[in-house]
Parts: C-alpha cells; structure tokens; sequence
C-alpha cells in the first residue's frame, strides 16, 4: 500500500514541476556528458574487450577464437614465468612501497623541523619526482653501472668493491627500489602537508602529559596523519602493480643489447629475469609473442588481486594505523 | 511500455562492445585481384623501417632512386620503427604499405594470420624468379607455401678478431674449431690484481651481444625443429654439447666475473661495443659491424673469419647462421599495387641492391647484384659470402609464436649458466615442453 501510495505520489507532480526536474536532469547529464563519453571510450570498451579477449585465442590479425577457460588454465598451470613476474612485482609490493613511505615520511619529517630554508630543500627533494620516468632510469643505470659508474667509485674510495646494481639479479630490485626512493618527492609532498596540518594544541598536550617524542610520533602525528599514509600506501600498491617503464628501460640499458627493430621484448627482465614484472611479462606475451587473449587473461588476474587489495587495504588500514576501525 | 530490465541492458551493452572488438579484426585484406600491374595515378605509399641515422640516409638514396624511376609513386618513408609499432598500426587497419623488419621470427605470424599480404599472385604475374635467392633466404621469407615477404639484404655472422691482440698472444690465424676458440679465448683474457677481467679472448656468456643460441648453435649442427614442427632442443644431442662448452669457458673465470665484465662492455651499437674498443679480441658478429667499426673505430686492426665450428662436426666448416630483412605488404595498405612496385624494386633491382649492401655492408641477396657489389673483393666481407652461400648454412624455423621459442630457450640457458640447472638434459627436455604448451597456446 506504501509503495502505491508512493507511486501515486509521483504522478501527482505538477507538470511544470516534472519539465523543470527533467530539464535539470539534462542539463546534469550535458555536463557529464564528456567524462561519460571518456569513460565509455578509455575504461568501459578496454575493459569488456579485455574481458572478453581473455576467453579467446586472439593474436591482433586474426578474428578471436573462443577457447573458454584456456588461458587461464595456461597461467595457473603451464607458464613457469608468470610465478617469477609474480614474485617479482609482490618484492617490489613488499619492499618498494613501504621503504618509499617511509622513506618519504622521513623527508617530511626532517622539512618539518628546519629552521631555514624550507621552501629549497623541499624543491630539491621534490625536483626528482619531475624528472620524466626514462631519463630518470637511464642515468640511473648510468651512474650505478659496476665498471664506469659513479656510485662504485665512491665505494671504491671507502675500499668497497661495490655490487652489480642493474646487473646483478640479486641487487637489480634493490636498485630499483633506490631509483623509487631517489623519485619519493610526490609522496613527500603531501606527507609534508600532512604534517603541517596535524594540530599543534595535540602536541602542546602532549608535552603536557609529558610525553617524549616517540609517543608523540606515535599518538599524535600517527592517528593524524593516517588517512594520508593510507593514500599513499593504497596508490603505491596499485602503482607497483604496475610498474613496468622502470624496468622496462633498466633492463634495456643494463643489457647493452639492441633492442632496436624488435620493440625489446628479448631484453626486459635483465638480468635473469630479476626485473620481469607481472606487466612486463604481459607485454611480452601480448605484443611481443602475439598472445593477446592470454595477455588479457594476465591483465584481469592484475585487476582482481589489485582491487581484492584495495579493499583489504580500506578495511584493515584505518585499524592498523591507529585509527578508529573500518569504518572510519 | 515494457522497459529492459538493468541486467539484461546490461549483457546488451557487454555483448555490443564485444562484438565492436572483434569487428575491429575481421578484415584480412587477402585480395586476390591484384590486375594487371603497373601505377598510373599519382599514389602515395607508406615505407616502415627500423634503420636510422647513417643506415636511414642509406635507404633514403635508394627509395629516391625509386621514385624517379617511378614518378607516379611518392614514398613516405617512416625510420625508427620497430616490429611491435608496426605490428600494432597494422592490427587497428593502418596503411603500412611496405613494412621492413630485421626479425625473420615475425614471418610465421604475418603469413599465416595474413597481417602481410601473399606475394604470391605478385610474383607469378610479374615473373619474379625466387630461385635468384639461396634456399636458406626463401625459407625465412615464406611460411608454410604463403610468400608473405621478399628479402631486402640478409644478415650472416660470422667471427670477428683483433689481429693486434691475437698476434700479442703469439697467434696468426683466428680458430676453426670450439675447441681452438676455447683454448685461444683462455690464452687472450687478462684479469687485474682482483681477478676482474679487463680483455676478454672470447665472452661465452649467452647473451654477450650477438652470441646468443640462434648465432652459435649451427657451428655445433644444433637444430630447433623437425619437419613436422617438433621441437628438437632436448633431443638433438648438438645443443647439449653447445651449452657444456659454453660452460666450461664460464666456469674457467666464474660467471660473476664475466656478467661485471659485460656490464662495462659498452652498448652494442654504439662507439663503445666492447670489440671496436679492443676489450674483446674474438667476436660472433653480423656482417654489418664491418660498417659500424669503419664509422666508429677506423684505427681498429681486425679481420673476420668464418666460425668455429665443433670439433665433430668439421663438415659444417663454412657455413652458419643465416636471416636478413623482410618486406611485406601491411594488409590494410590502400595501394597494394605501388607497394609491390617498391618491394619488387628493393628485392630484386640488381642497382638498387647493391647501392643498399654497399651502403649498409649487408650481404646481397641476389647472385647478380653480389657479382656487381664492391664487397665480393673485400677479403673483410668473404668470408660472409662464403657462409652465406653455403648450402648448409641456416636460420630458424619460423613459428606463428614469433621469438617465443627462442625466449623461452634464452631463458633456461640464464638459468643453465648461473649453475641452477641441476640436470641439463632434463632440463632441456622441458624447454621442449614448455614450447610444445606455448605453440598449443597459439593453435599451433
């Protein structure tokens, strides 16, 4: 009865009052319009496509051929490689992310504290961070190289025989993850803002209380900015998922083989396929190998375990940063 | 009025966009009319390929030639692209008339899913005769009876030396067997005060450069595939022999020393490769090196030589590996006919060959444009002809999977030389089986 009531309710809307509210729907829809059309274009059609590409055989000349489950079962049970790009990209998940947070939390931290002098230090540890992602790795690579790079010869200095860097599978993602810190000014950034903008009275009381500077990290400054480490972390993760131009141009430099003519699929993941991430590995079997329907079988396995760890990451952050829960 | 309910509004939306997906695929551009021949309106062509700088300005002079030749046809002429670009302006219905490639591994795809057009009806109606090419070059450009390119020059590899550090290390002549090129690769590597090698006799590591698995294995007799497609890797006993000989040399230094070593060897083309600076006295090299070390290291004192092949297999001495630069016309090309125009010139025009492999230092493709060459009396650039004219030189197989055997091979060998292979032959046994599971993945 409620509901018919309801529904009477509505036809009894004046018509001048439903011309304005459809006007008003338009004109919302008008506005729109364009990030829908960009939506559709960039996400909606890649997406379903690659849905749909990853239950077929499809290599970008021929129509796809449905296979079902084929490239799935492929991935779990028949192709060796993915574990290592698996296993690589969760290292790099593990290590790069929170070293880089933490690494930037620091920065921040140390900005907070200078007396002067505030606005050049945060420009020089912010400037790397626009240096465009390529040149960055190439000079890194550059500069670490074991024969002629600068880096050894500092540690040369001190007596070190300094390690591979790029060239060492045991050192290549470690030296990635150097390359990350070294790029760490955008999360610096806005962890610095963060800092700003924690409540000086909380400290006052704090002091009050007689509490030391670690408890004041630690219930203070942590609980406050949390939400923003909890950006930064959820970002990262997706981000790392992804990661592939700096390993991309890593392993092509490192290599010192020609990658010219072939678009480098013979050379990604030097050395020893160390620095083979998840999407390296997927550009290789789609555009390299001509597996598009498995590449897209590869991509979905990435969306699923990175939305499954965002959400696990907005549930369980908050709690574990000391904030209010799950909801919060 | 009946309104669709969300979810199937839904599958609707799912089912259009999937049908707009493979709409996007359905066209193969297999045109069997192809007339009579000839371009008698002005058209404009699209050319592909990879080279660039001093080789671009090469290919450039040729592709001019041709268009005064044939001024109805106006080429433009796209450097600096590599087969993964090209492979993707050709899927989403590019008009890449005549696209170059320096990889043979692309044929097997491009043939057999029809991304190139058959140059088959082009060739009988224009009585191109094939037979001017070797067997080995109408091997790596056809798949399974579809000629879907022509050869634009081959590429042969053979063995650098550097006379000046060979003669220091008391020797005249470059090796003929493994065994010689081990013994003499020993002699000539020096190391420092802490055991790092500053000069190396010959790098065994796989990939040093060009010596990689494809460059080596037919100085041993190594084949990839049999007849019927079957790889051979675990059971064609050749590459099992190759690998432990490529150890042994590791071995002698320890492969950590050779990977810092390769780590400062300098890009392979670029000034600083590690043979043009005199830190490698023995090289597998392509015949092009020659060019590169005339522009880049001009004072260097070297020679070439044919490779070294296994002590067991003295027969093979003279021949090699060989592959080259495919054309082929992109199936979403507009002018087929004034594409065609452009690889029958490049492939078969004795001139315009030969002002290519002059230019480039690439080997000619046809036995006439190889007699007018300057190259064939260039005692540096013989011993590519005499490999390249053996009857038992060869390249590899070509597969619809493109380099995927090769990685995969690459692969275990990264595993093989760092001493994680604890069986060699089965762990070979399984590169087989791992290709095997990837060309069934392609439908192979």
């Amino acid at each position: 009865m409620t509901i018919t009531a309801t529904r009477g309710t509505r036809v009894d809307v004046p018509a001048a009052l439903r011309k304005k509210r459809r006007r008003h729907r338009l004109v919302v829809l008008a506005f729109l319009a364009p990030w829908i059309a960009g939506f559709l274009m960039f996400f909606g059609y890649p997406f379903v496509a690659t849905v749909y590409y990853s239950f077929t055989r499809y290599d970008l000349f021929t129509p796809p051929e449905f296979v079902g489950l084929l490239n799935y079962e492929f991935m779990v049970k028949d192709d060796p490689t993915v574990r290592i790009a698996v296993r690589n990209t969760l290292w790099l998940v593990a290590l790069m992310v929170p070293a880089k947070i933490l690494f930037a939390l620091g920065l921040a931290q140390i900005l907070t504290r200078l007396k002067s002098g505030v606005g050049f230090w945060r420009s020089v540890f912010y400037l790397p961070a626009l240096a465009p992602p390529v040149a960055a790795t190439i000079a890194f690579v550059f500069l670490f190289n074991p024969e002629y790079g600068v880096a050894n010869a500092v540690l040369g200095v001190f007596g070190v025989d300094g390690p591979g860097w790029f060239t060492d599978p045991d050192w290549s993602k470690p030296s990635l993850t150097l390359l990350a810190l070294w790029g760490a000014g955008d999360v610096m950034i806005i962890l610095l803002a963060a800092l700003l903008d924690v409540p000086r009275d909380l400290y006052d009381a704090a002091d009050v209380d007689g509490a030391g500077p670690t408890q004041k990290f630690r219930f203070v400054t942590l609980p406050t900015i949390s939400p923003v480490l909890g950006f930064a972390a959820i970002t990262g993760v997706i981000q790392t998922l992804q990661y592939f131009t700096q390993a991309a141009v890593a392993s092509g430099v490192a290599s010192n083989r020609a990658s010219t003519g072939k678009g480098g699929s013979d050379v990604l993941g030097f050395p020893e396929q160390s620095t083979l991430t998840y999407p390296l590995w997927l550009y290789v079997r789609g555009f390299g190998q001509n597996y598009l329907g498995y590449a897209s079988a590869l991509a979905m396995a990435l969306l699923v375990v990175a939305f499954a760890l965002t959400v696990l990451m907005l549930w369980r952050a908050p709690a574990l940063m000391g904030g209010e829960g799950e909801n919060s | 009025m009946r309104r669709t309910s969300r979810p199937a509004s839904t599958i609707a939306v799912i089912a259009a966009l999937a049908l707009g997906a493979t709409a996007c695929t359905a066209d193969t551009g297999d045109k069997s009319d192809i007339g009579k021949g000839g371009v008698t309106e002005p058209t404009t062509i699209e050319f592909w390929h990879f080279f660039a700088d001093r080789e671009a300005e090469t290919i450039a002079a040729v592709v001019k030639d041709f268009e005064k030749k044939n001024p109805k046809i106006t080429v433009n002429v796209k450097s600096g692209q590599d087969d993964e670009k090209m492979k993707q302006a050709i899927s989403a219905g590019q008009a890449v008339d005549v696209g170059l490639s320096y990889s043979t591994d692309i044929v097997g795809t491009y043939c057999s899913k029809k991304a190139w057009r058959d140059l088959g009806p082009y060739i009988e109606r224009d009585e191109v005769n094939l037979d001017d090419f070797p067997e080995v070059v109408r091997g790596y450009t056809a798949y399974k009876g579809t000629q879907c390119s022509m050869p634009m020059l081959a590429d042969v590899y053979g063995l650098y030396y550097n006379k000046d550090l060979l003669k220091a290390g008391g020797y005249t002549e470059p090796p003929k067997t493994m065994s010689e090129l081990a013994e003499m690769g020993d002699k000539l590597t020096k190391l420092d005060a802490k055991g790092n090698i500053v000069q190396a006799g010959f790098v065994p590591l796989m990939p040093f450069y060009e010596n990689v698995a494809s460059h080596l294995g037919p100085a041993f007799g190594a084949k990839w595939f049999d007849e019927s497609g079957k790889p051979l890797i675990g059971t064609d006993p050749a590459w099992a022999e190759m690998l432990k000989w490529q150890k042994a040399l590791l071995d002698k230094h320890g492969v950590d020393k050779w990977k810092k070593f390769y780590a400062g060897a300098g890009e392979e083309f670029s000034a600083n490769n590690a043979f043009q600076t005199g830190k490698v006295a023995m090289n597998i090299d392509g015949e092009y090196r020659g060019a590169f070390i005339k522009a880049d290291a001009p004072k260097l004192n070297y020679g070439t030589a044919l490779m070294p092949v296994a002590d067991s297999k003295s027969d093979l001495y003279g021949s090699g590996y060989v592959t080259g630069n495919i054309m082929g016309i992109g199936r979403g090309s507009k002018s087929p006919e004034a594409a065609w125009q452009l690889i029958k010139y490049l492939s078969t025009d004795t001139d315009a060959i030969v002002k290519l492999a002059d230019g480039l230092r690439n080997i000619p493709t046809t036995k006439a444009a190889l007699e007018k060459s300057s190259l064939k009396d260039d005692e540096l650039f013989k011993p590519f002809i005499e490999i390249f004219n053996n009857p038992k030189s060869s390249s590899i197989p070509a597969t619809p999977n493109g380099a995927a055997p090769q990685n995969t091979f690459a692969t275990f060998i990264d595993s093989w030389q760092t001493g994680k292979v604890p069986n060699l032959e089965t762990g070979l046994k399984g590169v087989d089986t791992q290709i095997e599971k990837d060309l069934k993945l392609a439908g192979a």
